[in-house]
């Protein structure tokens, strides 16, 4: 092979230097220093000479960017004390605060790392330098006394003659470990059934079998005039906290039908025996996604399809809320509503399907 | 009272022998100062990672000076007024306070989640790196396990980081997490619970996130990447082949001062990017979000780009339940496959590749010269497979946003996406395979032929040939043996042209030597080439 005989044609010096020889030069001592390591420096040449304009210029050239760094970072600190940074709306000065602290910053990191490659590739000499490998060069005799050396303390040991100790010390050992583990899987653990929280939301009735209402954003009732046909709105339980991350589970959409699509709408209903979910011309849907819980919010009025902009699942509302497209599998749960003898709506039963993501032991 | 006299300049010579003979440092160090590092361009894109990873602990020890990780609700009362007056948990209103009322704590905000971006790129950039060149085979297969680990652990941290904000969009994607652990069959509903202290969203989440995403995986990333470097010291570096290279040296230059130098040059560049693009670039403006409820979500909620393809491969699920009919019944939900156990699969693979290929090569030996992705089509076909798959499965993430832009229907973008998952990688096989194939037999061409040198001559019975310079030293043909690396195709490569003149508005002295490849120093000069005329043809 061709790298073969070039690299036979390089000069190989073996033999040691005395470095206590005061005739030698520091390059000598330095090439001593790597033969030492195993390492033949081939080629080492300057790309400068001393002296030279080109020397100069580069010189210069490194230099000015070392002075660029300190002028962007007084820049920076002058800029971080006295540039205007507190947020004021609209298009203050303020708006200017971190772009020029990035300039400033980025401008003097710059300057620093590119005048010391500069620096480190132009104007130090180029090597080429050869180091060997020494892979599998540990001896066989090393393996060798290795090995024998840890079977022999495995010997003086002597778990093979006195196995009794080997077992009581991993009978001992073994609840240790799972004294370690254990407050950390006890504190942890928590029952997600507890409750029955998986399977209830704020809509369930309370004690005395009181119905929650349904409720805006601001805590405000609905009435069925409240939403025009073909509208919809985002409903939560009429109780503490209801409108809240606390119950993530119960955010639910209250949609107003037109005639047509709200008899579809029964009779899909009456096929799954949900027919007197509806109230009206109005059905109530879970608004947590059954594929990955995001909020299916975006509802397409012509084609009565709720989508859910996470995944891309698509319900269809008139069909029982029945997934038509992408990864969910389960239609969104109906809430079984009614108004109330005030004119508002309420739940007449929590949900009577799981609300949110699949999982294992759901049905 | 007698002055001693203090001999300055013998000062620090007399230092070190004090610390040597109290640490016997001087033979490790001449070792450490004279180790050889191989040098090419490719070699210095984990530099990137690691680079990164320093800048990410320095501005994330800045922002855990401000950040309150806890979910308890306050009311918000700072500087940016249309959030004012709106209840918000403590972890949102402090990373508004960061942005807004903390000076100088939006460009740390933005400078560390830039370079977390930046940090995962390079990680998965080093990785095709090694991969292609077949740098992972015997000895270095421990390192790619801890590089994929890496990939992995990082990925990890983003997602934990990014979720502390509590804002709109991480709030989802902490929703899309605990759906995921949920659809973990038999023990989803209890890991989920565990996690979270009780049901989605609890109230506990952001405090273990915060510990984890501080102290826990930063302490693994640092261990990962000790014995990373540790080994890449011990196991020394890859070289290309190339003149005076073989599987038993190093050829390069010693580690200082040149190489010491130019990586701490490196350094502060990649550091002063990751400044420049903090400043300038706006990265999740965790204030136009809002802070997380559960029922508010906007179109085009987009994970960071190295989560996007599990977003990709959930949107991409058909809605395949398994029901499993005992007692009151079962379910595995149809996202356990695409978050679960791809990435499962994925990790699998990714860890044993190269003992699956020693394997199928029955290849014990070990290797320390690169191959070029050419010499091994094989390898870069699959190469090439993973990569398509991981683009068809990040650009379906984002199928709603290209959907919109282009005016797509949003049920084709899935549908391409499905078929495009099954059908591109093979083709991607395919092609990558005959490439390489290509680009072999034209090295091998060049090496028996010559390069072509533009010249056109007519020969006497009418016919043109192109003159071409024979790369060998006669005129034999097939005299040169493919080594493994570059082939010279073009005169300027040979110092046809000449030497290029350097400097920027008018020439330095000295010429520089035309590169014999770029990246390759000459071993020792080259032989004078003598000029090419329009000789003698080949036949």
């Amino acid at each position: 092979m061709s790298t073969q005989t070039e690299h036979q044609k390089v000069p190989r010096s073996r033999q040691s230097v005395d470095v206590q020889d005061p005739g030698l030069t520091r390059f000598d001592i330095v090439r001593e220093g790597a033969r030492r390591d195993d390492i033949e420096i081939v080629h080492y040449e300057q790309q400068v000479l001393p002296g030279t304009k080109a020397e100069r210029r580069l010189t210069r050239t490194i230099a000015s960017m070392f002075l660029l760094t300190g002028l962007a970072a007084t820049a920076f600190l002058v800029v971080y004390i006295w540039w205007p940074w507190e947020y004021a709306p609209g298009r203050g000065g303020d708006k200017w605060y971190t772009p020029l602290l990035g300039i400033t910053l980025g401008v003097a990191l710059l300057g620093i790392g590119f005048g010391i490659l500069t620096w480190g590739k132009k104007l130090l000499p180029k090597e080429v330098s050869i180091q060997d490998r020494h892979e599998g060069a540990v001896a066989a005799d090393d393996r060798i006394i290795t090995g024998q050396t840890m079977l022999y303390m495995a010997d003086e040991l002597g778990v093979k003659r006195r196995p009794l100790l080997g077992i009581s010390l991993l009978a001992g050992l073994a609840p240790v470990g799972a004294v370690a583990a254990a407050p950390l899987v006890g504190g942890l653990i928590s029952d997600p059934h507890k409750n029955n929280q998986m399977f209830t939301t704020g809509f369930a009735p309370a004690e005395g079998g009181e119905k929650v209402r349904l409720v805006r954003e601001d805590g405000r009732p609905v009435r069925p005039a409240d939403i025009s046909a073909g509208g919809q709105i985002t409903v939560f339980p009429g109780i503490d906290h209801g409108v809240s991350n606390r119950h993530a589970d119960s955010p639910t959409l209250l949609i107003h039908l037109r005639d047509s699509d709200a008899q579809e709408s029964r009779r899909a209903n009456e096929r799954v025996g949900h027919g007197d979910y509806m109230w009206g011309n109005y059905a109530a849907f879970s608004k947590i996604c059954t594929h990955a819980g995001c909020p299916a919010s975006l509802y397409e009025q012509q084609t009565n399809r709720l989508l859910c902009p996470c995944h891309q699942s698509q319900f269809l509302i008139t069909d029982n809320a029945r997934p038509i497209f992408g990864p969910a599998s389960r239609r969104l749960p109906q809430l079984p509503i009614e108004v109330d003898a005030e004119g508002y709506f309420v739940a007449k039963s929590d949900y009577t399907e799981t609300v949110g993501p699949d999982f294992w032991e759901r049905p | 009272m007698k002055r001693r006299k203090f001999d300055m300049a013998s000062a620090p010579g007399k230092a070190a022998v004090g610390v040597d003979e109290r640490f016997q440092v001087a033979t490790p160090l001449r070792r450490l100062l004279n180790k050889v590092f191989p040098d090419h361009w490719s070699f210095l894109l984990g530099e990137i990672a690691l680079f990164s990873f320093i800048v990410l602990l320095l501005t994330g020890v800045f922002l855990t000076f401000f950040f309150e990780p806890s979910m308890t609700e306050v009311v918000y009362n700072g500087s940016y007024a249309p959030l004012r007056g709106t209840p918000m948990s403590a972890a949102y209103a402090s990373s508004l306070d960061l942005s807004f009322d903390v000076r100088g704590g939006l460009i740390m905000r933005q400078m560390h989640h830039w370079s977390a971006l930046l940090f995962m790129a390079a990680i998965v950039v080093h990785m095709l790196r090694i991969f292609f060149t077949g740098a992972f085979r015997k000895p270095r297969e421990t390192n790619w396990i801890i590089g994929s680990l890496l990939f992995w652990v990082g990925f990890l941290a983003g997602f934990t980081g990014y979720s502390l904000p509590d804002d709109g969009l991480s709030g989802t994607g902490l929703r899309i997490a605990s759906a995921i652990m949920l659809s973990i069959p038999v023990i989803g509903s209890w890991v989920t619970s565990s996690v979270f202290g009780g049901e989605f969203p609890g109230t506990i989440i952001i405090s273990r996130f915060y510990i984890a995403h501080v102290l826990l995986i930063p302490a693994l990333l640092v261990a990962l990447i000790s014995v990373h470097l540790g080994l890449v010291f011990k196991q020394k570096h890859t070289q290309w082949p190339g003149p005076g290279r073989t599987n038993g040296n190093v050829v390069g230059e010693r580690m200082f001062p040149r190489y010491a130098i130019k990586q701490g040059g490196f350094f502060m560049v990649v550091f002063g990017v990751i400044a420049l693009m903090g400043g300038l670039f706006q990265i999740n403006p965790i204030w136009l979000f809002g802070p997380y409820e559960a029922w508010v979500v906007s179109a085009a909620s987009q994970p960071d780009w190295y989560v996007m393809f599990l977003d990709g491969s959930t949107r991409l699920m058909p809605a395949w339940e398994i029901n499993i009919p005992i007692g009151d019944g079962y379910v595995i939900p149809p996202l356990f496959w695409p978050t679960v156990v791809l990435p499962g699969i994925l990790v699998g693979l990714s860890t044993l590749y190269p003992f699956l290929e020693a394997r199928h090569l029955k290849d014990r030996k070990s290797h320390n010269l690169l191959q070029r992705p050419r010499d091994v089509p094989a390898r870069t076909a699959v190469g090439a497979m993973a990569v398509s798959f991981f683009l068809v499965l990040t650009l379906s993430g984002a199928n709603d946003v290209i959907a919109d832009k282009f005016q797509i229907s949003l049920n084709a973008m899935t549908w391409a996406g499905r078929v495009g998952l099954l059908v591109v990688p093979p083709l991607a096989y395919y092609i990558t395979y005959r490439i390489c194939l290509g680009l072999q037999q034209h090295d091998r061409e060049v090496l028996a032929h010559g390069v072509e040198t533009g010249i056109i001559k007519r020969l006497p019975d009418g016919r043109f040939v192109e003159v071409h310079q024979p790369l060998g030293t006669g005129d034999g043909h097939g005299e040169l043996e493919y080594v493994g690396w570059v082939v010279p195709k073009k005169m300027n490569r040979l110092g046809a042209l000449g030497p290029a003149i350097r400097g920027f508005f008018y020439p330095i002295e000295k010429p520089a030597e035309a590169p014999v490849s770029p990246g390759h120093p000459p071993v020792e000069p080259r032989p004078e080439r003598e000029e090419i005329g329009s000789g003698e043809s080949r036949r």
